[in-house]
């Protein structure tokens, strides 16, 4: 379905986790990998090289037990906005394999044009983005489990979360089927979303006042989508790069484990 | 120079550089070499998953034939659309390279992976002589059978074959299931299932239950955890690690492992001397109260809790106060995912902290359920020789003397069966479990199989019972064959489930209930007439009845209206009334580890993790992939040691040392953890696989090497809960 812009506002498709609810049971990781068929290998423990588009993260507070605190953080790709699109990959990338959609403010990674250059990697601070040093091998007979609406990636390429993109195709072709000008909030949710048995993930349009993620966090449009809301907070915002996911907690501690800070600094 | 320029502009006007770089992109990537999934029509299959006994729903999307992707399905009153890591990873099982693919018989020596692929009709009638035989020798008792279902037709099935064939050695993988049906038995008096209704909660206090780790059903407790933060409850965790459940409660209560009795009867003593309990329910409903008040006052004072369980005594008497005032409070037990049925001390001190705030059959309390009684076949009849041989006694002493209460208990039948000499046992059927796995000391367990000449397993995937078995019957997977699904553990409503053929089978697999059928036709005589059914199918049909359309339709069947009988009519001991038992407490009520501490400074404790599945199922790649690096790196597994012990004995992060218990040894990688107290070591259940697949396959090591059961002097189930150990430095 071709939306003509003039009509419909441009989305902003967002992320909000809320680590109060997460559990680190790590279900929002399978079930990305079984939805973007992302492969695996013998030995995934070295996690620099472990294909894995959302991760969660384990922080700690740092205090002797028994006064321990812990805190797992899922990190899918922030589909950084920057300022007008200039997402730190998007800028650094010569292929154009990475792109800033300004319908959808989705992060784009075209694995054909990728050449594997990696710069993209060196200018993502989130770690968000991985390399296929190895042609994915699939044990005799589990490549039937791929799924067609996601192209499974080749050896040299670079890839990453993609906000289940496809869904969002696929969406918009029921709707267009369906005779409908426009999808709801419930129509295009991404895998881990769906999957979280927590409850803790809820996406949807920043832009629109009606989806839940704009009124959890009620992204400032003046300061780049700063939350309003105290207890929202987003990874390394000090940074500018404006990223479309969110996270909630009630801790002191883990909003600041969010930002690198100094030992002294407020 | 004229050189220089030369070469300069023929290298940037030649289109070699840029086709050489084209081509080695291309080449380096290989684009064709990468697999083109088939595109095709989309379809969906909804299901009820049984990779563990939580009866989740799943919704299978399909490409044509092909499964693609496992969801949660929306509309299930067990997980709402919400789904955990294993069950998305199940197609990995289903198209994996662990599947068996026919049936099998062993050529060379056990263990050693030499297999023949033979026909079905070869494969049963090689069992029904061995059946045959024994029966001919009047010793029809030394087949034993071991399930991980207890319920459900398949089941009931097996036990049906062993009644009328003649053996009363039908065992179920305990857990803590069997613990609160023998504290229901003896408390509420009635033979029942334990239902927790867990969303109608105001205050969870836990005594070590994972509920974020896969404690009963894994996806219902996430959600009500959830349901309880929205609601602004309170959850407290009792236990000596920082679980992922400790982390997530709103107070986390660092004990020494294995006392939780003793906190539960420290709160008792609270709530009795404070007259904070529910009078209403104590006064007119109740039995036994002044001698179990007598007991807790005697023995239990906060002063002397506080000594035993590390907890300090103002934090007892805080906590019971908040407990007995909150809004429908709640306690539950049973350590991690409950797999070992544990002390039943526990249970009883437990279950009698939620009398006394008087939750028992309440919204937001323990609830007792029936026992599912759709399977309504008619009584089996045995024989002259099957009666003979079920006059003998149970080879793990079940039902007999100490354990009349306890009806199978799989912890005791390695030991039974090494202590007697000669082979009390000469056939093993093992369906749905792998206990050469997941039991503890499986040294031992190992040696006791080796007493058994004939292990026929039923597993789909090559596990380590299977691979140490003589002959394989491989059943379809759960996506590929029907199956009633028995009421997910702790869930508080009557529930049955369909698990449907989602594809058809891939493999020369076979139902394990056509087998039985089959094996019980070909024996002939009572034991054929005991089989009417044709097929598997037509049984459950038949057994389903009226269920049977809307379990196609919805896939599975609840009963909401259910509520549990009132105070006046719940409770069937003489009294008609609840009773304050002392029975588990008269025993010791604290089940020691096995060891010295003088040799065996440390304690070792097993924990779960909802990543690593440990139960028969192992991990699939998906899944291990998620194992973090201070777990699991390469092949070695990290154990949890405090800094404050590391210190001691001289130990850094990520160093080598060797791990010894009383049962066994292995080297092992340090991990610094704030999360545990000094003096005890926390290791992974899950890992340490020697069969499955190279993604899991010896990977770390099985915590089971290294600890052995302990006999609780109640129920004689296994209520270990860790071992005393010693670091030392490689």
């Amino acid at each position: 379905m071709k939306e003509d812009p003039n009509h419909i506002k441009a989305r902003k498709f967002g992320m909000i986790i809320d680590l109060d609810k997460c559990t680190g049971c790590g279900a929002c990781m399978v079930a990305c990998m079984s939805e973007n068929n992302v492969p695996f290998k013998e030995d995934e423990s070295n996690k620099l090289d472990s294909i894995t588009w959302m991760r969660v993260y384990k922080v700690t507070n740092g205090k002797p037990y028994p006064d321990m605190e812990i805190c797992y953080i899922p990190r899918p790709c922030m589909h950084c906005e920057g300022s007008h699109g200039h997402s730190p990959c998007v800028s650094v990338c010569p292929a154009t394999a990475t792109d800033y959609d300004q319908a959808t403010g989705i992060v784009s990674q075209i694995y054909t044009r990728c050449f594997g250059c990696r710069y993209c990697m060196a200018a993502c601070p989130y770690h968000a983005r991985y390399f296929n040093w190895w042609d994915p091998v699939w044990p005799t007979g589990m490549e039937q489990y791929l799924s067609p609406n996601v192209s499974p990636r080749m050896r040299g390429v670079v890839e990453k979360c993609t906000f289940c993109f496809h869904r969002y195709q696929l969406a918009k072709d029921r709707a267009f089927y369906e005779g409908r000008k426009t999808i709801e909030e419930g129509d295009y949710q991404t895998a881990c979303t769906q999957a979280c048995p927590a409850g803790a993930i809820t996406f949807g349009d920043l832009n629109n006042p009606h989806h839940k993620v704009n009124q959890l966090v009620e992204p400032d449009p003046k300061h780049n989508g700063r939350p309003k809301n105290p207890n929202a907070f987003r990874l390394l915002e000090r940074l500018g790069t404006n990223p479309k996911v969110y996270y909630l907690t009630s801790r002191e501690w883990v909003k600041r484990a969010g930002d690198n800070y100094l030992k002294n600094e407020d | 120079m004229s050189l220089g320029i030369g070469v300069a502009a023929g290298t940037t006007l030649s289109p070699l550089p840029w086709k050489v770089t084209d081509d080695l992109s291309i080449w380096t990537q290989r684009w064709p070499w990468t697999p083109v999934p088939e595109d095709g029509e989309t379809s969906h299959v909804n299901s009820v998953c049984t990779l563990c006994p939580g009866g989740c729903g799943i919704s299978v999307r399909k490409i044509n034939d092909r499964a693609v992707k496992i969801e949660g399905m929306t509309d299930s009153q067990i997980n709402d659309g919400g789904i955990c890591i294993l069950g998305l990873s199940g197609l990995q099982l289903l198209y994996g390279p662990t599947r068996i693919r026919s049936p099998l018989k062993r050529m060379g020596k056990r263990g050693s992976g030499k297999w023949e692929p033979i026909s079905w009709e070869q494969a049963i009638s090689t069992v029904v002589q061995k059946l045959d035989e024994l029966r001919s020798q009047e010793r029809p008792h030394a087949v034993a059978c071991i399930s991980g279902q207890k319920n459900g037709t398949v089941a009931e099935l097996l036990k049906r074959f062993l009644t009328t064939y003649g053996s009363p050695n039908f065992m179920h993988v305990p857990s803590i299931q069997d613990s609160y049906e023998l504290t229901l038995s003896m408390m509420n008096g009635v033979q029942a299932m334990a239902g927790i209704d867990v969303e109608n909660a105001g205050y969870v206090l836990s005594f070590s239950s994972g509920t974020l780790e896969g404690w009963g059903s894994p996806v219902r407790m996430f959600k009500a955890n959830s349901k309880l933060r929205d609601n602004k409850g309170k959850m407290v965790q009792i236990e000596s690690r920082l679980s992922n459940t400790a982390a997530k409660a709103d107070k986390w209560i660092p004990i020494n492992p294995g006392t939780e009795a003793d906190l539960a009867l420290g709160l008792a003593y609270v709530i009795v001397q404070e007259a904070l309990y529910s009078r209403k329910f104590v006064e007119n409903y109740s039995a036994g109260f002044n001698q179990f008040k007598a007991f807790v006052i005697n023995g239990y004072s906060p002063n002397k809790v506080a000594n035993n369980t590390g907890v300090d005594s103002s934090i007892i008497i805080a906590l019971a106060r908040d407990f007995a005032k909150a809004a429908n409070p709640l306690a539950i037990c049973g350590r991690g995912q409950g797999d070992t049925p544990g002390p039943l001390a526990e249970f009883v001190a437990v279950h009698a902290l939620n009398a006394l705030v008087g939750n028992i059959n309440q919204k937001g309390g323990i609830w007792s359920l029936p026992e599912p009684n759709y399977i309504r076949w008619p009584a089996a009849e045995p024989d002259e020789t099957a009666k003979q041989g079920l006059r003998e006694k149970r080879i793990d002493g079940a039902g007999n003397g100490a354990y009349s209460h306890t009806r199978s208990l799989l912890n005791r039948f390695p030991e039974a069966l090494n202590s007697q000499k000669g082979d009390a046992i000469k056939v093993l059927l093992v369906s749905a479990a792998n206990p050469l796995y997941t039991l503890p000391d499986t040294k031992s367990i190992k040696k006791a199989i080796d007493k058994i000449p004939f292990v026929i397993s039923f597993s789909s995937y090559m596990d380590e019972t299977a691979r140490y078995s003589d002959l394989l019957l491989p059943n379809h997977t759960y996506l590929e064959r029907f199956e009633d699904v028995v009421q997910p553990a702790g869930f508080h409503q009557p529930y049955i489930g369909l698990s449907k053929p989602v594809v058809k089978p891939l493999y020369l697999t076979r139902h394990t209930g056509d087998v039985v059928i089959a094996m019980a036709r070909a024996l002939k005589g009572n034991i054929s007439r005991a089989f009417p059914w044709k097929s598997y199918d037509e049984c459950l049909k038949q057994t389903l009845g009226a269920k049977l359309n809307s379990l196609m339709a919805k896939g599975y069947w609840i009963d909401e209206k259910y509520t549990p009988p009132t105070w006046a009519k719940a409770f069937k001991k003489t009294s008609k009334k609840f009773e304050f038992t002392l029975t588990p407490f008269k025993q010791p009520t604290r089940v020691l580890p096995k060891g010295d501490a003088s040799t065996f400074p440390l304690l070792l404790i097993p924990y779960d993790s909802v990543r690593l599945a440990n139960d028969r199922i192992g991990d699939p790649p998906f899944m291990i992939k998620t194992v973090e690096d201070t777990v699991l790196k390469g092949k070695d597994v990290f154990v949890e040691v405090n800094p404050k012990t590391a210190e001691e004995l001289k130990l850094a992060e990520g160093k080598t040392a060797v791990l010894t218990t009383p049962t066994g040894k292995a080297n092992v990688k340090i991990h610094l953890f704030d999360g545990i107290r000094p003096g005890i070591i926390a290791m992974p259940k899950g890992l340490g696989h020697n069969a499955y697949d190279k993604f899991l396959a010896e990977k770390g090591i099985n915590v089971n090497d290294l600890i052995s059961p302990v006999e609780d002097a109640t129920s004689g189930l296994d209520a270990a809960w860790g071992i005393r150990a010693m670091l030392s430095k490689l």
